[in-house]
């Protein structure tokens, strides 16, 4: 335990340093969309034949939604390349591993460090809503749990990946191929019932469209019936996620 | 044998065949990368299929072209084309120039060769041209089978998204020259997001309030938008000169600039 | 300072050539000639101005002032074409990472202008002059220093240049590597290719140069051939002594007299002699007890120490 104090100790002092370069990818880019979908976007819609998405204003429909994709967009680039350079080229896992710390305390470590850096982004943006005027009730506050556990269902299966890779080409892949997709069409920008039902199928298989769904409800305050299996979804991509890694760290770290 | 004096050096005319063994050099790497470049057509698509019809369907028939209302899909559609065109072109010069520039030292290897700084610059930026090319062209024939394309002078809009293209890969490759570290690229970041979502993207600029149409109007991506936009759905007017000349006079000036940047950088 | 004849045989000529940057001079005036067929060098510590000369040569920089032809023409105005007759190994690698080893050598080849049936013929001739013809398909990344300079040099033969420019061939090369660059050098050099390299290694010089210069904080101290300088600068043997430490203090005036010039260093004495055994003797017998003695033949590093008061490599 004090070991992995320790590797999140690190993590926090390197973050000290470097918090600005991550700034705009995890505040200042979601602001933006929710400026330019929420506003913008939201007013035309407000003059379509909807009017209203859900009960609720453009803006206050794809709040929640922008949270939890900002939660997964940030799992993506704190575990792809970061990842890649602890491993190989900065060594500092090697480093690390060069003292009593054993690779349980470096998995421990990077856990407790992407549930701080996510808990950190998800509080910012929280204020953001705030500010926005899209948060009513006070069960919103929760959305911030729940945005972090969903940075760790994308995170810890990310990272696992990113420990079997020796070179950095498959990251944009995932980044074009799984992220970008599901950022899209996962539930944020429009009501998952209005895919195809094979799309549905497959969205509803992925953390996300669950936080997504979790979130809304927490912060427009309707039903909260499938609660238990929003939370199901993603805490068992963070189950599989430890074990994962575990098993590609270790082989990648002891040969 | 000529006395030389100091700091006087004639600049280089590029010639287009010595820049093409560059472009050459660039194919020869995306040959085995092909899948790079087909990947790079999904985002615009996915874009299209997301905002366009997902969020489409939420907006119904709200926007009106010349008072008649037009499919959100065929409003968004040549704004992601135009989108598309900055992106590949920026990514293209500003990352990768940067990149060989600074990183992988490419061209320093390449300058010891008959090839020049022009040439460089010139190769790079063609290469850029040739990819954005490919990309607009496929999306506009994605346009055409989804039945967004309303005017025949959509024609015209691969050389609009190739004048797009130049225009920004020239400001990308000056871009290039400034940048010291990776982190430097935030900032194109935090120039090139806004652009993407505020260039009258998603919406029309009439949404705005009469100050911020203005300051919409004086950046680049709006006309690149509203040149495409005016091309696929057959609105034409006397606005369309007004975006040529931006787009034209910028791609210039920012071309310019590289050329001296970069002959400054190159060859102390 | 030797100065060819006649002029216009010379592949390169320089007079009062000079490069400034905005705080330093780097080079400081310097002239030299090199002439069709020979190897010649320039010899130097880092910072001496060997590498911003290598690149005024190389028509990638401009020189402040002075005159300097290359091949007969003048680099200012006809970089491409004095260019394109050139083949220029630079002191880091700047290989294609991003290219495999041959395209490494077809894409350079495409860069002048060379036609691709012709270019690939090259690639593979001269990837089994530099013995790397098994790893055609690889990646650059991998492979050792001694590889990617094979590869360099490989890639600077590419056009059959007329002139060949190396800056600091083996510099962080384990010796082995170093041997097989020097060997594929001197190969070329049997081959009548024009060889101008920068050094900071005395054997290096001595197993490639016919000529070469030493230059010192941007200015040219000596020239001749590695043997003439040896020659005028230093004696046929050197003995070195090592002592305990702090012991040197305790040497004062005690060698006096052994050797035609001593050099104390902070490691280890040098005595300058034409016969090191000799000396050797000659210091047991005064009752100095050194920890190790070792008489060797006097090289250029010698005739650097001399020139400069300086050891060559810091």
């Amino acid at each position: 335990m004090i070991g992995t104090w320790r590797v999140l100790e690190h993590h926090l002092m390197v973050y000290r340093r470097t918090w600005k370069g991550g700034m705009f990818v995890s505040f200042a880019s979601p602001i933006l969309f929710l400026a330019a979908m929420g506003i913008g976007l939201g007013s035309l819609i407000a003059r379509g034949p909807v009017r209203t998405v859900g009960g609720v204003s453009y803006l206050a429909f794809l709040a929640p939604g922008l949270l939890a994709a900002t939660a997964m967009q940030t799992a993506f680039v704190e575990e792809t390349y970061p990842i890649m350079a602890k491993l190989q080229w900065l060594r500092t896992y090697d480093g690390m591993l060069a003292t009593p710390l054993t690779i349980g305390n470096l998995l421990g470590g990077e856990i407790g460090w992407l549930a701080v850096r996510q808990a950190i982004t998800a509080i910012t943006f929280f204020i953001v809503l705030v500010i926005f005027g899209t948060v009513s009730s006070v069960a919103a506050v929760l959305m911030i749990p729940v945005a972090v556990l969903n940075g760790l269902a994308f995170g810890l299966p990310i990272m696992a990946f990113s420990a079997t890779q020796r070179k950095d080409k498959g990251f944009p892949v995932i980044g074009r191929f799984i992220i970008t997709p599901l950022f899209l069409l996962g539930g944020v920008f429009f009501p998952i019932q209005r895919l195809p039902q094979l799309a549905q199928v497959i969205a509803w298989l992925t953390p996300l469209a669950h936080s997504v769904a979790l979130a809304r409800s927490l912060a427009i305050g309707g039903s909260n019936g499938s609660a238990a299996i929003h939370l199901a979804v993603p805490a068992t991509y963070v189950v599989v996620g430890i074990a994962a890694a575990g098993i590609t760290l270790r082989r990648r770290l002891v040969q | 044998m000529i006395a030389i004096l100091a700091g006087r050096r004639p600049a280089q005319v590029p010639a287009a065949r010595r820049a093409s063994h560059l472009v050459e050099r660039n194919a020869i790497l995306y040959r085995r990368e092909w899948s790079l470049i087909v990947s790079g057509f999904f985002e615009p698509l996915l874009y299209l299929l997301a905002i366009g019809y997902g969020v489409g369907s939420l907006v119904g028939s709200a926007v009106t072209l010349n008072g008649h209302p037009i499919p959100y899909a065929a409003f968004v559609a040549p704004a992601l084309m135009a989108t598309s065109a900055m992106n590949g072109a920026v990514y293209e010069t500003a990352f990768n120039f940067f990149y060989k520039l600074k990183y992988v030292k490419l061209y320093d290897a390449v300058l010891a060769t008959p090839l020049g700084v022009a040439d460089v610059a010139l190769g790079e930026i063609v290469w850029a041209l040739i990819r954005g090319t490919l990309y607009a062209l496929g999306f506009l024939i994605v346009m055409a089978g989804l039945g967004l394309i309303a005017s025949p002078w959509a024609i015209l809009a691969l050389p609009a998204a190739m004048l797009i293209g130049f225009t920004f890969a020239a400001v990308g490759t000056a871009a290039s020259t400034f940048v010291r570290t990776w982190q430097d690229f935030d900032l194109v970041l935090i120039v090139m997001i806004p652009l993407f979502l505020f260039s009258a993207t998603f919406y029309p600029i009439t949404l705005y309030p009469g100050a911020l149409q203005l300051v919409v109007q004086l950046t680049p991506l709006y006309h690149g938008v509203d040149l495409l936009r005016s091309l696929t759905t057959g609105s034409i007017g006397p606005g369309l000169v007004g975006d040529l000349v931006y787009l034209v006079v910028l791609g210039g000036a920012a071309l310019l600039l590289a050329a001296v940047r970069l002959q400054r950088l190159l060859l102390k | 300072m030797a100065i060819s004849p006649s002029d216009t045989t010379a592949l390169i000529h320089a007079r009062g050539l000079s490069k400034r940057f905005a705080n330093l001079v780097a080079v400081d005036a310097i002239d030299f000639d090199v002439d069709r067929g020979e190897a010649f060098g320039f010899l130097g510590p880092n910072g001496a101005g060997k590498t911003s000369t290598m690149r005024m040569i190389g028509c990638v920089s401009t020189p402040s002032s002075g005159t300097l032809s290359v091949l007969g023409m003048n680099p200012i105005t006809d970089g491409p074409r004095i260019r394109a007759r050139l083949g220029v190994v630079p002191q880091a690698d700047t290989l294609d990472m991003e290219l495999h080893v041959d395209e490494n050598l077809f894409t350079y080849a495409r860069y002048f202008d060379i036609p691709r049936d012709v270019a690939r013929r090259r690639a593979k001739e001269l990837l089994e002059f530099v013995q790397l013809n098994d790893r055609a398909k690889d990646e650059v990344e991998p492979l050792s220093g001694g590889m990617k300079r094979r590869l360099t040099i490989a890639r600077a033969l590419v056009n059959e240049p007329d002139l060949l420019l190396l800056d600091e061939p083996t510099t962080g090369l384990d010796p082995q590597a170093r041997h097989l660059v020097w060997d594929r050098l001197y190969r070329l050099k049997q081959q009548g290719v024009t060889i101008v390299l920068t050094s900071h290694y005395m054997d290096e010089a001595e197993q490639l140069c016919d000529r070469l210069v030493v230059m010192d904080k941007a200015k040219i101290v000596a020239s001749g051939s590695p043997r003439s300088l040896i020659d005028r600068y230093a004696t046929r043997e050197v003995l070195e002594l090592r002592f305990k430490i702090d012991a040197a203090p305790a040497l004062d005036g005690k060698l006096e007299g052994i050797a035609d010039r001593v050099e104390v260093l902070p490691d280890r004495v040098l005595l300058y002699t034409q016969d090191g055994d000799a000396a050797a003797a000659a210091v047991h017998e005064r009752g100095l007890q050194p920890e190790s003695t070792l008489v060797r033949r006097s090289t250029l590093e010698d005739v650097f120490l001399r020139l400069t008061g300086r050891s060559l490599i810091e």
